[in-house]
């Protein structure tokens, strides 16, 4: 979340809410954002846009509006679908991705407040802990695994000799409805030992 | 292996069987997932991932209302909104029409994006006429009131018999009225346990395309081989004409068996659009309509003899399926342990709520949460040990369970230490304000191989391959097919390509009810076993032997005992000619078989802490031991259990269903809100599996519902055991458990 209301490349968060707080009417938008634009002297974005984006280490282009999230662009353009839609305001971490290493909610970043900034998916992170969680059956029907996945990556950067009570106190931010949860400390307990 | 086969094969049964215990290669060892590298990774696609050229995304207005009549909706502003393509008004929300649920979508955006279709759905404007609701499902006295409720079943039997000229109410008064006042202990109480949700992570929902006249579904389901038909009669065209499929499913729990009425609607948008359609619930949606399962309250009193054992059971129960009415069935009440006598009644309760769907192991988890905190609350009366109460108690269970339920109460003991840590509830050890307790419960379930086909194909250059409409909710059923051909054909499970997830595959029956591994090992074994048999055949034509003698094992057929003389599977399967060698073989469900059965126990285990000050309930170990015969691979086997055991934790102590008594709205209706299990809150789980060679003898049941059942039930006896009071209904919320304190 707090990816988004970071100030980057002369797009801050006070005039995006300016902005996107007229999505009904386009002409409306037009005429208070320009107005927002010459108030603040920022670049302040409505309809469709092209940008870059800095994604598993290559620079793509993704057409986006103000309220396009960044899971919507990795979805939807990028057939990156690893990152999943579980809940819209981020509470069951299934759309972790890391945004300059640090683990947010794709469903709750804006893809335009990512520029310049690099984001990892699930299918960028190589597979060394993917293999953990298949080798301690931590899945079920995976839903939840690729957000999991990056939460724990996330947290072992942070955490490398995490305790059991570290792990148990570390990776709430995720929810798995199967109940894998055993099986993702084993996960997690046998790369810290392996590590 | 051969041996035991051509034994079989003069025997009745057939010539199937599984190998022994000894003898087997794959079967019974821990297995990895096979698709559990795609899921890991993010490569695995399930119908939400599913996006086709020039898809609409299609999103729907769900009433605000839990009862309401549509006057109208006015679509105009939502048909101008840039990127919008289709508006669709659902059928049953055409103007007058009453809607009796909050969440029931009315009409449905499609557009280019997912913004513009929630900006469509925002435009619509709905006329409507706001009606009373009712959705206290508790509240019995409300209920009657308010006119919703009726007769939901009941039974009585009692051991004597009332004469030729007795009225039977009466007298079956007077029975109950004279074996209380026999009892030596007589309980009272009231037991409850709330409404959940299913709460799949992926939303019901499909990505819909006609190619012509044909529909391809990609659906989330549990049931590809049944769904083709329930596209097909909506949308009056053959069931030839849909293929349905799902090879990654984002959970179901029982919730996902048809194209539900949103499905269809997508398939006539694409129709009408002339373009592919994805529709997926909203998480709210979910929660509202995506199912849930039936809350039961109780009312009992039972008697016992001097030893704790029930003789005489009188209750009435109630509860609410929604719409319907419904609830928990009567029949399943008093659960496993069955006293010879008993009276039990139920009350249906209708309700402005959505009507529920199948969850996990349906009846039960209620059953055992209502019924089993009395028999402990029968041990608390009496100042006994629960353990020692169950055990006596299992007289009242079914006679060919009662030894296997007495055994693994005995290993659930020694893993959790029960006799060391017991102590009498409420009278246990205090640490500033926290106690610990100990409570137990004990299960059941059927778990009858379902209906499946498979097509085993074996081509000439080895190559192997199955094909089967079933599917893989994420009980590792691929991962069995391959083992069972792997183990049959004398191979490794990556020399074997596993098909499943379409309906254009050989039919196999839906996932609900732990039915699905006992059928895919039917067929696959099936299939292979008389695949093998052919082969067979070729190879003892051309090396001089009797086929009776051979067998297939490490990669090659050759006679038994003598590894040297055979042939490698590639050279066998060369003697096929150009042609692959194709056969299909299949189990109907319910027909006798060596290879599966039916009928589990199970016993679980709670160990938690309270704290006395806040009311909050820990788990601090959780131990379940589980018979399902013949295991297959235990690491998936157990994967289940601690999934049913994780679900149930959540169920007791943080799900939830919540409507406003006023409005009948859903209060918790999102992730934020709506409180499930974390990784941090189930404690040290113990798993299990009760399989000596009486049960492996068995063959293959499943084990997807047995272990979701007890985990209430269990846990409400260890913080009874705790604090020395009865938290009646379930979730055992920090709240409840200090009204019941108070209460004590």
């Amino acid at each position: 979340m707090s990816a988004s209301y970071e100030k980057t490349d002369g797009f801050n968060r006070r005039a995006f809410l300016k902005g996107s707080g007229a999505v009904a009417a386009a002409a409306s938008l037009h005429q208070q954002a320009s107005e927002v634009s010459a108030a603040d002297s920022k670049e302040v974005v409505s309809g469709s846009k092209k940008i870059t984006l800095n994604v598993n280490g290559e620079d793509v282009s993704v057409e986006v509006e103000p309220r396009t999230t960044l899971l919507e662009a990795l979805r939807y353009q990028l057939d990156l679908t690893g990152a999943k839609p579980v809940s819209m305001d981020g509470s069951s971490g299934a759309s972790t991705v890391l945004i300059n290493g640090k683990p947010k909610m794709a469903s709750t970043t804006l893809a335009i407040a990512c520029r310049r900034k690099e984001i990892t998916t699930v299918e960028g992170l190589g597979t060394d802990i993917p293999k953990a969680f298949v080798e301690a059956d931590a899945q079920q029907c995976g839903f939840c695994t690729p957000g999991f996945v990056v939460a724990v990556s996330a947290f072992l950067d942070k955490n490398p000799d995490a305790s059991n009570d570290e792990i148990r106190n570390g990776l709430n931010g995720n929810i798995c409805r199967c109940g894998t949860y055993s099986n993702v400390i084993d996960a997690v307990t046998n790369v810290v030992k392996g590590g | 292996m051969a041996q035991v086969e051509d034994k079989q094969a003069q025997g009745p049964q057939g010539p199937y069987s599984w190998p022994s215990r000894k003898d087997s290669k794959v079967i019974g060892k821990n297995h990895e997932r096979m698709d559990g590298i795609e899921k890991s990774t993010g490569a695995a696609k399930y119908t939400y991932d599913v996006n086709l050229k020039n898809q609409l995304i299609a999103k729907a207005l769900g009433s605000p209302h839990a009862h309401c009549r549509i006057n109208g909706i006015d679509t105009t502003a939502a048909e101008k909104v840039p990127g919008v393509v289709d508006v669709h008004i659902l059928p049953h929300a055409e103007a007058g029409s009453e809607i009796k649920w909050q969440g029931e979508l009315l009409a449905i955006v499609s557009a280019e994006s997912e913004g513009a279709a929630a900006e469509g759905v925002d435009a619509l404007k709905v006329d409507y006429e706001v009606l009373d609701s009712f959705t206290s499902d508790s509240d019995l006295k409300g209920a009657e009131e308010a006119g919703v409720t009726a007769r939901g079943g009941g039974k009585v039997e009692t051991v004597n018999e009332p004469g030729d000229d007795d009225d039977e109410d009466e007298w079956v008064d007077a029975e109950i009225e004279r074996l209380f006042k026999e009892s030596k202990h007589v309980v009272e109480g009231y037991y409850g346990i709330d409404a959940i949700t299913h709460c799949c992570l992926e939303p019901h929902g499909s990505t819909v395309a006609w190619e012509g006249d044909k529909l391809k579904a990609y659906l989330s389901t549990q049931n590809v081989s049944g769904t083709d038909e329930g596209f097909a009669n909506d949308l009056e065209i053959s069931a030839d004409s849909v293929d349905v499929e799902c090879t990654y499913i984002g959970g179901g729990f029982g919730s996902k068996f048809a194209p539900d009425y949103w499905g269809i609607a997508a398939a006539r948008i694409s129709k009408r659009t002339g373009r592919p359609v994805k529709l997926m619930l909203s998480r709210d949606q979910e929660l509202k309509l995506g199912g849930n399962r039936p809350s039961g309250y109780l009312q009992v009193k039972l008697g016992a003899n001097a030893d704790g054992v029930v003789q005489v059971w009188d209750s009435h129960h109630w509860g609410t399926s929604g719409v319907s009415g419904s609830g928990v069935s009567h029949t399943v009440v008093p659960y496993v342990l069955v006293p010879p006598n008993y009276r039990r009644k139920a009350t249906a309760v209708r309700t402005n709520l959505v009507r529920a769907r199948a969850w996990r192991a349906p009846n039960h988890p209620q059953a055992c949460a209502i019924t089993q905190t009395a028999i402990d609350d029968l041990a608390a009366t009496m100042g006994k040990d629960s353990y020692d109460v169950f055990m006596a108690n299992l007289v009242n269970a079914n006679n060919e369970k009662a030894d296997v339920y007495a055994e693994e109460m005995k290993i659930g003991a020694k893993l959790i230490d029960w006799k060391a840590k017991w102590h009498p509830h409420g009278k246990g050890e205090r640490n500033g304000s926290i106690v610990e307790g100990l409570g137990m419960a004990l299960h059941t379930w059927g778990g009858v191989a379902n209906t499946s086909e498979c097509t085993v194909k074996i081509h000439p250059d080895g190559g192997v391959s199955s094909f089967c409409g079933t599917q893989d909710i994420g009980s590792g059923t691929k991962t069995v097919c391959a083992m069972v051909l792997a183990e049959t054909l004398g191979l490794s499970t990556n020399q074997v390509t596993v098909n499943y997830g379409s309906s254009t595959y050989p039919f196999s029956g839906a996932s609900g009810g732990s039915t699905t591994v006992g059928a895919v090992s039917e067929s696959h074994r099936r299939a292979a076993t008389d695949a093998l048999t052919v082969l067979k055949g070729k190879v003892a034509e051309k090396i001089g032997a009797d086929a009776g003698t051979l067998v297939a094992s490490d990669g090659r057929i050759h006679v038994a005992g003598n590894k040297d003389k055979g042939l490698g599977w590639k050279e066998a399967c060369g003697l096929l000619g150009l042609k692959p060698l194709e056969i299909t073989r299949g189990h109907t469900r319910g027909d006798a078989s060596p290879l599966s059965n039916s009928g589990v126990g199970g016993v679980q285990m709670a160990h938690v802490c309270v704290d006395l000050d806040t009311g909050v309930v820990k788990m601090k170990e959780f131990v379940a031991v589980q018979d399902q015969g013949l295991v297959i691979n235990p690491v998936t086997c157990k994967s289940q259990i601690y999934g049913a055991v994780i679900m149930g934790i959540a169920a007791a102590l943080y799900e939830q269903r919540i409507a406003d008594p006023a409005t009948g709205a859903l209060l918790n209706a999102e992730l934020a809100d709506y409180q499930l299990a974390r990784l941090g809150d189930i404690g040290d789980i113990k798993i299990e599996l009760y399989e000596p060679e009486s049960e492996r003898q068995r063959g293959v049941i499943g084990n997807g519902e047995p272990p979701a059942i007890s985990p209430v039930a269990a846990i409400s006896n260890a913080v009874a055991n705790a604090i020395g009071a009865r938290v009646s209904t379930a979730p055992y919320t920090p709240q409840r458990v200090l009204e019941a304190l108070k209460n004590a």
